[in-house]
């Protein structure tokens, strides 16, 4: 692959990269809608999923215009299968219960406001452009994501239970986040992009600093589960949302309104 | 291509007198205040015969977005222009330093705080004490927060300051 990659073609790879996360974790926070624990957590969630889906239209949008083909971001997120998705597994996992949810979300969040940080200063114009505008959004995540966190794992012992087991559970698809591949080394060859190994430094203090304030202990495992962002092998649980998310192009193929 | 003068039908309005139509169209969610005063008008400006207008979104996600479009493009046309192009402009980011003082002033008028730079409301829009405290992050809308007067105990929505 590596030798026949363009730039273009890895271009294409980042964007999908970028917009896959943010469409397959805003769906899976968007399934919170009308059944969070309390009010102001369901509008919260109900946020965040927008948010996130606003984000992929950008990504998707621009994946899209690299592509050519005449193709747009609803192309890109309602006619693909599994095999062809580019996110991490960790967005991809089932929400589970509420501290899970939040807990992956903080996870996420922190990698996002880091690689966004440095994407505003990418050369292309329009990667900068989006990463300045998302990183706003992203920092009211972060800190809500954050102050959960604590407030549930420095909580009741029943709610530091479910923390812990969330990150327990969690923690071995964080290691995916950072690793890189000849797409990430094309993007940081053309300054288009971080090497995302870079960013794990700043990453683990940031949630080192969060989750000792919230009295929860980092598992000492190094494993991580791959394979989201290179496409080689997602979890099961993709195929599953993507029924649920596809359901009416594949119900009325070229449906608009 | 040749050069053809034509008169035209009829005179086209000053970019001034098109920025005051668009200060009287409001917003869909928070109809006090114009598309104007919040700042997503990004310019507007004669290319040839034809009205390009730039707006840029408030959150990338709010769907209001697509409804301020289609509001834009019937306020001008009701002004009888008919070539108007309307351009998505992401950059620079929106900002709530964008809104005008007529608008924050409107918002507060109807319930809203309006944004400010210390991450929360200078006071409960209603009785306007400063005793207030923030009841969630996220609000109504993408663009607002949940706070509560602890005086007078009425919950209100604060506009975020992005």
């Amino acid at each position: 692959m590596a030798a026949t990659l363009t730039k273009d073609e890895a271009l294409f790879q980042f964007l999908l990269r970028m917009g896959d996360n943010t469409l397959i974790l805003g769906h899976r926070v968007s399934e919170w809608c009308g059944h969070a624990p309390v009010l102001e957590e369901d509008i919260a969630l109900a946020n965040t999923a927008l948010d996130l889906i606003g984000q992929t239209q950008m990504w998707l949008g621009l994946a899209a215009e690299v592509q050519g083909d005449e193709k747009s971001a609803d192309d890109l997120a309602f006619l693909r299968d599994v095999w062809d998705f580019r996110n991490v597994l960790l967005v991809e996992v089932p929400n589970e219960d509420f501290g899970r949810t939040l807990m992956r979300q903080f996870l996420f969040d922190a990698w996002h406001s880091i690689q966004l940080g440095h994407l505003m200063t990418s050369s292309d114009d329009r990667i900068a452009a989006i990463a300045a505008k998302a990183s706003k959004e992203v920092a009211y995540h972060l800190e809500r994501s954050a102050d959960t966190v604590v407030g549930l794992g420095d909580g009741t012992a029943e709610s530091h239970g479910f923390m812990q087991a969330a990150l327990d559970y969690l923690w071995p698809y964080v290691g995916e986040m950072f690793s890189s591949d000849d797409v990430d080394a094309a993007m940081v060859k053309a300054g288009i992009a971080p090497d995302p190994a870079s960013l794990r430094a700043d990453f683990d203090a940031l949630v080192g600093r969060v989750l000792a304030d919230a009295t929860l202990n980092i598992p000492e495992s190094t494993f991580a589960h791959k394979g989201g962002r290179t496409g080689a092998m997602h979890t099961e649980h993709l195929g599953h949302l993507l029924t649920h998310m596809q359901w009416l192009q594949r119900a009325y193929p070229g449906a608009n309104w | 291509m040749s050069q053809v003068t034509t008169q035209p039908s009829v005179e086209q309005p000053s970019v001034d007198q098109i920025w005051e139509w668009l200060d009287a169209v409001p917003d869909p969610e928070i109809p006090v205040i114009s598309l104007v005063d919040l700042g997503i008008i990004r310019g507007v400006e004669w290319q040839g015969d034809t009205l390009v207008v730039a707006v840029t979104p408030t959150y990338s996600g709010c769907p209001a977005t697509a409804i301020i479009n289609l509001d834009i493009e019937t306020a001008l046309r009701d002004h009888g222009l008919d070539k108007i192009r309307l351009e998505t402009k992401i950059a620079p980011a929106w900002t709530t330093d964008w809104m005008s003082e007529k608008g924050r002033a409107k918002l507060e008028e109807y319930g809203i705080a309006p944004p400010q730079a210390a991450g929360g409301p200078e006071r409960c829009p209603n009785c306007h004490s400063k005793n207030v405290t923030r009841v969630s992050q996220f609000g109504s809308t993408p663009c607002k927060a949940h706070w509560r007067c602890q005086d007078c105990l009425e919950p209100f929505d604060y506009f975020k300051c992005i």
